[in-house]
């Protein structure tokens, strides 16, 4: 319990969050971070092979 | 010669669902080569967060929030009901963007493309109304920062988010019940239509036939 207490404390909950202010673009920073983290999902699932792909063309 | 039989309602469903979805297309035992990729991934990884959203969400439902605040096993359910909805949004959009490149719509799929567009929506809706529904300071925020925005709209009549009963009500019985017949319908028009082909496969469909 104290060890996830500890790591509680890494991420200070007890200020304001802090904001992405671009001409009409306001949005939080954690938000900001999901959108880049399904940004790099996207481009990853694009580009990653997909495990026995080659095999399966060869059965086609 | 029609017979009795052949002229009954039921008779002619089976029928109709028989030669829109027989079993083999409906729980197929191969796919084409080109759903070997990533980006086939997500729709299912939704659906699986999506059971795991309601299965702890039905936990919590008989728990109650006095135990989902307060014991060290109800903070895990609900922890899991929050972040499988984080992992069911997360998927849903790279679905999306997945399927909006592909025009996934392509095909005669309109409709599997619009039911999926009003799940989303839906899901948007149902999230919202959880949101609300936490029973902690939170929720007290967000639906007191909310009710200006719906009151604009003019449904705060209707849809009044600072009424708990009727937020939670919403969350557990009405916007599931959307969501998953949604969901079902999708799923099934996925099967009948089958998996939107690649551009190049499509054309080379359309060369050969």
């Amino acid at each position: 319990m104290r060890v996830f207490l500890h790591l509680a404390a890494l991420v200070p909950l007890d200020h304001l969050g802090h904001y992405i202010h671009w001409h009409w673009i306001y949005l939080s920073v954690a938000n900001f971070i999901v959108i880049c983290l399904m940004v790099v999902t996207f481009v990853a699932a694009l580009l990653l092979p997909f495990p026995g792909r080659r095999s399966r063309k060869e059965n086609r | 010669m029609s017979t009795e039989i052949d002229r009954q309602w039921t008779t002619r469903l089976r029928r109709r669902v028989e030669g829109k979805l027989p079993p083999e297309k409906m729980l197929p035992d191969t796919q084409p080569a080109y759903v070997a990729s990533w980006i086939y991934v997500f729709g299912v990884t939704t659906l699986a967060a999506l059971a795991v959203v309601i299965g702890t969400g039905c936990i919590l439902a008989i728990r109650g929030p006095q135990w989902w605040h307060q014991s060290s096993y109800g903070h895990f359910v609900n922890s899991l009901h929050l972040w499988s909805v984080e992992i069911f949004f997360f998927a849903m959009v790279v679905h999306l963007w997945g399927k909006y490149f592909m025009a996934a719509w392509r095909g005669g799929r309109s409709l599997t493309w619009m039911t999926g567009v009003v799940l989303f929506l839906t899901s948007i809706a149902t999230a919202f109304t959880g949101y609300v529904s936490q029973t902690n300071f939170d929720s007290q925020w967000i639906s007191t920062q909310a009710k200006d925005g719906i009151n604009a709209t003019g449904a705060g009549a209707y849809f009044n988010v600072l009424n708990l009963g009727q937020m939670l009500m919403w969350h557990i019985v009405l916007l599931p019940l959307v969501a998953v017949a949604l969901t079902a319908l999708h799923v099934v028009l996925v099967r009948v239509k089958g998996v939107v082909p690649p551009f190049e496969e499509a054309a080379k469909a359309e060369v050969s036939a």
